[in-house]
């Protein structure tokens, strides 16, 4: 009824293939840490996806032989990973709420590390005429003319909450409005959502340059001080969780804001423009 | 199609060169979701084999539970296993989270009801008439339930296709459990998120074009190895 030898052929096929992935599983187990010993960063996907973090770690890591293994998500992402203790270390945008967390005593040795700006981009023909703003709020109320949409990243990240606040001072409740597109997107789609829909949206100079060649989109708005963005680093609390590698952390905080990693970052540029400015940005 | 043309190339750019980033992706997405669809095969066909002999009136509120989780959005799963594993949750002295560890336990969530059901779909079809007669020629329950397993390859083989089908080219799970930290859980499909946010657009669709011939080695080699068993080793 059976031919014995063919299925013992397939079972010991396929015996074998779950040998050979097995050992090859083993394999997965983690590594023996570096011998610097390795911290994560939650960052937000602006500092990582410019290609930042690629450029400062591994000289942090031929320096002090520490290994930074780098998440990056939304910044409301990357604060709630850090307030849960799965991280070490968080270089996000959202000045605000990190001072909150900081006074909370989620986060310690929060330093502010680099700048650089929002703008607004939309359309060459600009139908809502936002070239001729005065200011940002002002140029968000051009918006409300609804000739054309604005794409709203929708996602809790260090933009879209910097959007909310702007909205607020201008007096505008764009939720609801039919001109009012929430993407729920990182940066770069919800710039090519702009793009192919002609629309406007707030972006980070930083993601706008890395992405520019591709997009129908040009500056209609920039330099108001509202729209600074200030990037701090911080570390989490070792008091909250004890497994945190706070010393490690620390050394790479003082890193990033020594001389040399200050100078490093002012001279990382992307299609010859400086992405990000060391320091702090506004005057309190 | 120029932008499309242009990802072809890259594709073969990036095989023909051996990038050794692009091995270390390839190479960690098959061992993540190679061990996810063992665990699921070992622990998947004994349960689903149990639950296809039996009668299908007693196991009808299992048989639902199980055909919603084949439907699990992989997000989900990520996000439970992330609750798991986070130092917060029930699991996180464990220190799991953004590991491989960590990703193949959220595909295993994944893989585990699809391996199960189809399983016991296979089973069901053909298992009561080949269990009855192995039974009435003197066989025991376990050597009658390892004919039924030995009759219905072809579906179980299915499975286990679909399963690792699944895992390979899902990547809400492995991002949110994994982090898609470079050299450690970087695995295909999150690589070419990453590729697709930074817009370069070209080289995310060469590891797509990647991805999809390594699925298609795999399932060509399964599939011969369901047409009857004819392998020749």
């Amino acid at each position: 009824m059976f031919d014995k030898n063919k299925i013992f052929q397939v079972f010991g096929l396929l015996a074998a293939l779950v040998l050979v992935t097995a050992l090859l599983a083993i394999g997965c187990a983690p590594k023996e840490e570096e011998p610097g010993g390795e911290i994560t960063l939650a960052t937000t996907t602006s500092t990582y996806d410019s290609g930042l973090l690629d450029y400062l770690n591994p000289i942090f890591k031929e320096k002090t032989g520490i290994e930074v293994k780098v998440v990056s998500m939304g910044t409301g992402q990357a604060i709630e990973h850090g307030k849960n203790g799965d991280a070490d270390v968080l270089l996000v945008h959202d000045r605000k709420a990190e001072l909150g967390l900081v006074e909370e005593g989620y986060f310690v040795d929060r330093v502010d590390v680099m700048y650089n700006d929002f703008i607004i981009v939309g359309p060459e023909a600009d139908p809502c005429g936002l070239k001729e703003a005065g200011n940002a709020l002002e140029s968000l109320q051009k918006l409300t003319s609804g000739d054309a949409e604005f794409i709203s990243r929708g996602d809790d990240s260090g933009t879209h909450r910097l959007e909310l606040r702007l909205w607020e001072a201008a007096g505008v409740a764009p939720e609801g409005q039919e001109w009012y597109v929430s993407a729920g997107s990182g940066m770069g789609d919800t710039l090519r959502m702009a793009h192919e829909k002609e629309a406007y949206c707030i972006t980070d100079r930083g993601t706008y340059v890395s992405l520019k060649k591709d997009l129908d989109l040009v500056i209609v708005f920039e330099g108001d001080p509202a729209l600074f963005n200030q990037y701090g680093v911080m570390a989490v609390n070792p008091e909250r969780h004890e497994h945190v590698k706070y010393d490690l952390a620390k050394k790479y905080i003082d890193f990033l804001t020594s001389d040399e990693g200050q100078e490093l970052i002012a001279g990382f540029t992307k299609e010859g423009e400086t992405l990000f400015f060391p320091g702090f940005g506004l005057e309190e | 199609m120029p932008r499309l043309l242009e990802g072809i190339l890259e594709a073969f750019t990036l095989i023909i060169r051996l990038d050794p980033e692009l091995i270390k992706i390839v190479f960690l997405s098959l061992r993540v979701s190679g061990a996810a669809i063992i665990i699921s095969t070992l622990l998947g066909f004994p349960l689903g084999t149990w639950l296809g002999l039996k009668p299908e009136k007693k196991t009808a509120l299992v048989n639902k539970v199980i055909y919603t989780l084949m439907g699990l959005p992989p997000v989900v799963a990520g996000l439970v296993i992330y609750m798991l594993l986070s130092r917060m949750g029930l699991l996180g002295v464990l220190g799991l989270l953004y590991t491989p560890v960590a990703m193949i336990i959220a595909q295993v969530t994944l893989a585990l009801p699809i391996v199960t059901g189809l399983t016991m779909v296979g089973v069901r079809s053909r298992g009561k008439e080949v269990e009855e007669t192995a039974r009435s020629l003197g066989a025991g329950p376990l050597l009658s339930a390892w004919t039924v397993v030995r009759e219905s390859r072809i579906s179980l083989l299915g499975a286990v296709v679909t399963g690792f089908g699944r895992v390979i080219a899902e990547v809400g799970a492995v991002m949110m459990v994994g982090g898609n930290i470079e050299g450690h859980t970087r695995v295909m499909t999150t690589a070419i998120v990453l590729e697709t946010r930074k817009g370069n657009f070209e080289y995310a669709i060469g590891l797509g074009l990647i991805l999809l011939s390594l699925s298609f080695v795999i399932n060509a080699f399964l599939y011969r190895v369901q047409r009857g068993g004819e392998v020749h080793l």
